[in-house]
């Protein structure tokens, strides 16, 4: 599993990568009451705002990590938008995407890197 | 390193594992390790104990002595029946300007040789000037620092509260008690608050106040509950947030507040008038103004937050009115929201649209509390 400094996770899956947020993440936004997904099939490049993710206090959004197409969301969320606080980095992934320039994967932290970033 | 003030509760706080925030000043439990979902659910099911000592308190007492001269002078500053309040009895007021705007809302309370004030933290020191300022002719204006305020909220608060003093259960809502002895702890509390729930407002020395905070979470019913849901539960119960739902720019009548203007200050009262805005105030009443608050529900569950556009069509239309305080209902299982619209939009099971992310939304005009009062009436 790989992180970003926007406290995602990136999964790879075959040729696919799961995108999700980490529990340290899901611990500061607090009680997870709407999530908002992309369609399927959207194209889109890194630091598009594709997820919309809202808790008791606030709205956040959450950023595409890489440039890709978004082949699956996890409706599941939708109607149960408190998984992301139950199981943020297992049964709570955002989507799946065909990655562009896999390369890009290279730029994000490895679990020991992401937990010194979050101190 | 900061400036932050703190209750006499902070290191109690602290101590609880509470997330703490700057919130008027002051360094406040936002939430404890419950979390602000089920910190909203244990107070809408058992009881909540939350620290409101940000909040300002103050006497004001006639230099005569008399609780009707300070009635009287204080309702020089608000359209409310102040000299008609029963003693030991408790109302919602609010401090007006000269275009009938909301300085701020507070609580006012008859105890017998004098008023006792309760202000918005935010306000609290504009507030204590407007009194000495206004007042000071015949009144002395005392401001109570050294005393804290504990809230404890929720359908068993009665019962938990009257294990430490059994006569607290024969209170109704509103009603005042002094000098009441909470298992050796002297308080002044008033069956009230801020919730939409049964509760108790307590007003105790800041040197018991940690004490009794402990006393009150050894029952077993009572959590901690911090800003977080505080502000959930008082949305939920329709009940307006000063500097968000209600300011200078809104009058008493837009806010929907009439209730709290009694008879007696209206138009052909005995003592109609009299206090800031009046002429602007009177005439809505009689004439209704331009625009309502209002409970909105949003149809999907995309939370509808504060400043969200409404909108009387789902595309092109008018703008027709604001959110000023929205967010998730725990109880509701939904979002829920308030705002004002144009009056011709304000009634009940109208449709409107909120403009979310671009997007517009169904919400429909709903009649708040969201969920039903609990009031020991």
């Amino acid at each position: 599993m790989k992180f970003t400094e926007e406290h995602e996770w990136l999964r790879v899956e075959g040729d696919e990568v799961v995108v999700g947020i980490t529990t340290h993440a899901a611990e500061q936004l607090g009680d997870v009451v709407f999530v908002e997904l992309p369609d399927e099939g959207t194209t889109v490049s890194k630091d598009d705002e594709v997820v919309v993710i809202e808790s008791v206090k606030a709205a956040s959004d959450i950023l595409v990590p890489i440039d890709g197409e978004i082949t699956e969301v996890n409706g599941a969320l939708t109607d149960n938008p408190s998984m992301v606080n139950d199981d943020p980095q297992g049964e709570a992934w955002f989507f799946k995407m065909k990655v562009s320039d896999a390369s890009q994967m290279d730029d994000f932290m490895d679990e020991a890197a992401y937990q010194k970033f979050i101190g | 390193m900061s400036d932050l003030k703190q209750t006499a509760l902070h290191d109690l706080h602290v101590e609880l594992g509470a997330k703490m925030v700057p919130f008027a000043g002051y360094s406040m439990p936002v939430q404890y390790p419950l979390g602000v979902m089920k910190e909203h659910l244990h107070t809408r099911a058992a009881a909540g104990l939350f620290d409101v000592g940000h909040m300002g308190q103050v006497v004001v007492r006639a230099k005569s002595g008399s609780y009707e001269d300070a009635a009287l002078a204080m309702e020089r500053l608000v359209p409310v029946d102040v000299l008609g309040l029963g003693e030991m009895r408790q109302r919602y007021a609010m401090f007006t300007d000269p275009n009938g705007g909301i300085l701020d809302d507070l609580m006012l309370a008859n105890l017998g040789d004098h008023l006792f004030v309760v202000v918005n933290a935010g306000c609290k020191d504009d507030d204590i000037a407007l009194m000495r300022e206004a007042l000071s002719d015949s009144c002395e204006i005392e401001v109570l620092d050294d005393r804290a305020l504990l809230a404890l909220q929720g359908p068993q608060a009665e019962a938990a509260l009257a294990r430490l003093q059994p006569s607290v259960a024969d209170m109704k809502f509103m009603d005042v008690a002094r000098d009441v002895d909470l298992d050796g702890i002297t308080v002044t509390l008033s069956r009230s608050g801020y919730t939409g729930e049964d509760g108790y407002e307590i007003s105790v020395a800041n040197g018991d106040a940690v004490a009794l905070a402990q006393k009150l979470l050894a029952i077993e019913e009572v959590e901690p509950i911090g800003l977080g849901a505080r502000d959930s539960l008082r949305l939920e119960g329709g009940l307006c947030l000063y500097g968000h739902d209600i300011d200078t720019t809104t009058t008493p009548v837009e806010a929907a507040l009439n209730w709290a203007i009694q008879k007696v200050r209206r138009e052909d009262g005995d003592r109609a008038g009299g206090f800031p805005g009046a002429g602007v105030i009177l005439q809505q009443l009689a004439d209704g103004a331009p625009r309502k608050r209002v409970g909105l529900l949003p149809e999907g569950r995309a939370p509808m937050r504060e400043g969200v556009a409404i909108y009387d069509a789902a595309e092109g239309g008018n703008e027709v009115g604001r959110v000023t305080s929205g967010g998730f209902g725990p109880t509701v299982g939904g979002p829920v929201a308030m705002g004002y619209v144009s009056a011709e939009h304000a009634k009940v099971d109208t449709p409107l649209w909120g403009e979310v992310r671009g997007k517009r939304l169904p919400l429909t005009v709903t009649k708040m509390p969201f969920v039903a009062a609990n009031f020991k009436r």
